[in-house]
């Protein structure tokens, strides 16, 4: 289509490296920010109805949310192990880490699913009190954010699998790679605020 | 000779360039279409306004009608078209780059601001009556599309979200060898500057509209009080980007007048380094006074004066742009061409507007003048006098490079002349009338303040004669225009050192840069 020359991306891997990275940083500020308006309705909300807050997270099931919890974060090694593989060459390592990786974020969302479907039988519902609503709105809109980083792994993986990525170029695992372990770490703060405030 | 222009040809060449010209013309072509939209249904609402009774429309209808106005003119207009339009242009040529950093993502803003309009569009079935605020709880109630509009409100967010995401990364990242940052031009200063707050700020106002939607579909409470919720929790929100969101509109506008001055007045920039850090300063000191919209709104009297405060310390840094304009045209050799026209008239009516918002940054001016024409007056001189007058010199400034031909200036001077009487008309009495009382967003008022009324509404209409001549000109000599030279005006930024329109690859060798872009010959005294 006759485009211009994107020379710096013929620069050196480096230099498109760290570009790409201050790229996904800027953007996760911005998910920083996203997030940061449910924390400070969370805040707001918990301060002005603490007894509410604390009877209704006893109703949440602590086990399959520690579950996920070890879920999510073997998830994070896996994705580091399969970054650590490619950087040395090894493609294959990087294909199994990403497998690895993409069948725990499954296993997250089925769990989670399981979770949704218990308090769906108990009638507790958003709306249902302040607490509840805070619950789904902030684990739903994180598990649109795993289903993000699910579709850019998957993305990895299949140019794993052509065999674009070598030790001088894995930009896209690197970028997906920082973004899978702010989804997770997301979660690592979610889980205490809404499980085990006790 | 080969340009972006006619280097290939066909619709499907626009809708997938990666050239960051060619989307920076095709934001302008979306956004600049809206302002004349939005334009419109600021006519009918002047229009309806002309009697004091509802001769022309219902009350409800009025509501649409300037809801539709402040909801296009602020998020289809005014926040996106210097920054995606005129930024997606020139950010990559006034440092020296080829492209932006990620022009795919780049052409993926584009298209997710297409679809957002798209999604606005077909909101319009059951137009919106809740003010472009949307204040809960009655935006959680009413039968109109919320739910549509804000979506798409959404849908252009992200894109506002990634182009500024691509301007820090391609500040940072693919300035020309030489060119530091303080050798940056300022317009570069005040889209950094914007693209920060676009970063901070338009999240939180995406989570409030998620929220917002949650509310109405599945009755979340989070901004209703009988579940326990906060309807000043929604205020407070809101307010945390929109506030933030006029700096959005009103530095990237700075950032053109501070390139036009010096070049009109043939003179270096006076007080740069002050230039670039006051857009930072406004930039920061922005998100600290939302809560001045809520004067009146209930909030603690500690957290009035921590507001209040720090509305006043907004003005310092804008104070300083203003003398430093003044300060580079003195003594210098002034050249009135049609852009620095609009620049004079950017800095007198910003003058008017930036002087009377610590009227309303006050806490015992503001219970008297909140929600009265004072502020309707106040926000205009700002935004059209400020923003707009702004994007009008810019465009004059930047057409012979984006299009290869020259303005007519005869008819830009008529056409100016239009805007700066119809302006002045328009809204210059709604200061009196605010002070006398009249409450914004009525459309029936007592039959006292039916002079004013009749001046504003005469007023819009030679606005609106100015501003059809302007685009009249712009399509105009898109044909009929002479030839532009490479650099009509005779500045010193890099646009102006490559062919109009400049070729697809901007450089045919990366510039090095070892001056800065101010540098005019000193005058003999």
């Amino acid at each position: 289509m006759g485009e211009p020359e994107k020379d710096w991306e013929q620069k050196n891997p480096v230099f498109v490296l760290e570009t790409s990275k201050l790229g996904i940083w800027t953007f996760l500020a911005t998910e920083l920010l996203l997030f940061g308006a449910l924390f400070t309705v969370y805040t707001i909300f918990r301060i002005k109805y603490p007894e509410l807050f604390y009877a209704q997270h006893l109703r949440l099931n602590r086990i399959m949310g520690f579950a996920n919890t070890i879920v999510l974060i073997c998830s994070s090694l896996s994705v580091a192990i399969g970054i650590a593989g490619i950087r040395r060459g090894k493609a294959g390592v990087l294909k199994v880490a990403l497998v690895v990786t993409l069948i725990l974020g499954g296993a997250f969302l089925v769990i989670k699913g399981f979770e949704y479907k218990e308090h769906f039988e108990r009638g507790e519902f958003p709306g249902t009190n302040i607490f509840f609503s805070l619950y789904y709105v902030m684990t739903a809109i994180h598990a649109l954010h795993v289903v993000a980083g699910m579709s850019a792994l998957a993305y990895c993986l299949i140019r794993t699998a052509r065999g674009d990525f070598s030790t001088e170029y894995a930009v896209p695992v690197e970028i997906s790679g920082i973004y899978w372990h702010f989804v997770d770490l997301i979660w690592i703060y979610l889980f205490p605020m809404l499980y085990l405030m006790g | 000779m080969k340009n972006y222009l006619n280097e290939t040809r066909g619709l499907s060449s626009w809708i997938f360039t990666l050239d960051h010209k060619r989307i920076g013309i095709m934001y302008l072509c979306i956004i600049l279409f809206f302002f004349l939209v939005g334009g419109v249904f600021g006519l009918l609402v002047r229009l309806e306004l002309l009697r004091p009774n509802n001769w022309l429309m219902s009350s409800q209808t009025y509501n649409e009608m300037f809801t539709l106005h402040g909801v296009i003119m602020i998020f289809l207009f005014v926040i996106p078209i210097i920054p995606s339009a005129l930024g997606n242009f020139f950010v990559p040529l006034l440092i020296g780059a080829r492209d932006v950093a990620f022009p795919r993502l780049n052409l993926f803003s584009v298209w997710l601001f297409g679809a957002g309009v798209l999604v606005v569009i077909a909101s319009f079935s059951h137009p919106i009556d809740t003010g472009w605020t949307f204040y809960t709880p009655y935006s959680a109630r009413t039968a109109a599309a919320v739910t549509i509009l804000v979506g798409g409100i959404f849908l252009m967010g992200m894109s506002t979200i990634l182009t500024a995401l691509n301007f820090i990364v391609t500040i940072h990242r693919l300035r020309a060898p030489g060119m530091t940052w303080f050798r940056l031009p300022l317009f570069i200063w005040g889209i950094y500057a914007t693209s920060i707050i676009n970063i901070i700020a338009t999240p939180v106002v995406g989570m409030t509209f998620i929220l917002l939607v949650a509310e109405r579909i599945f009755g979340i409470g989070f901004f209703d009080p009988a579940k326990g919720g906060d309807p000043l929790l929604f205020q407070h929100f809101f307010w945390f980007y929109s506030h933030p969101a006029v700096y959005v509109m009103i530095l990237p506008a700075m950032g053109i007048i501070s390139e036009i001055i010096p070049v009109f007045s043939r003179k270096p920039i006076f007080g740069y380094k002050a230039i670039a850090y006051s857009s930072l300063a406004i930039a920061f000191s922005g998100f600290l006074v939302w809560g001045h919209h809520m004067f009146v709104a209930g909030m603690s009297n500690a957290a009035d004066i921590f507001f209040s405060f720090f509305t006043f310390s907004v003005a310092v840094p804008t104070g300083i742009k203003v003398f430093n304009w003044i300060a580079t045209m003195y003594k210098g050799s002034i050249h009135l061409d049609t852009p620095m026209i609009y620049a004079l008239t950017f800095i007198f009516s910003f003058i008017i507007g930036g002087l009377t918002g610590p009227f309303l940054g006050a806490l015992a001016t503001d219970v008297p003048l909140h929600d009265t024409y004072f502020v309707v007056a106040h926000f205009h001189y700002t935004m059209m006098g400020g923003t707009v007058m702004g994007l009008f010199a810019g465009l004059h400034y930047w057409y012979p490079k984006m299009t290869g031909k020259m303005l007519n200036e005869k008819t830009a001077k008529v056409a100016w002349a239009l805007v700066f009487v119809g302006f002045f008309v328009t809204f210059f009495n709604m200061f009196i009338l605010g002070m006398r009382g009249m409450p914004r967003r009525w459309a029936t008022y007592p039959p006292r303040f039916q002079t004013e009324h009749i001046i504003s509404t005469v007023g819009s209409w030679i606005l609106a004669a100015g501003i059809v001549i302007m685009f009249y000109n712009f399509i105009r000599c898109l044909k009929k225009g002479e030839k532009a030279p490479p650099n009509p005006w005779g500045g010193r930024t890099l646009e102006w050192q490559v062919p109009s329109p400049p070729p697809t690859e901007n450089f045919s060798e990366i510039p090095v840069i070892t001056d800065w872009p101010y540098s005019y010959p000193k005058r003999e005294e």
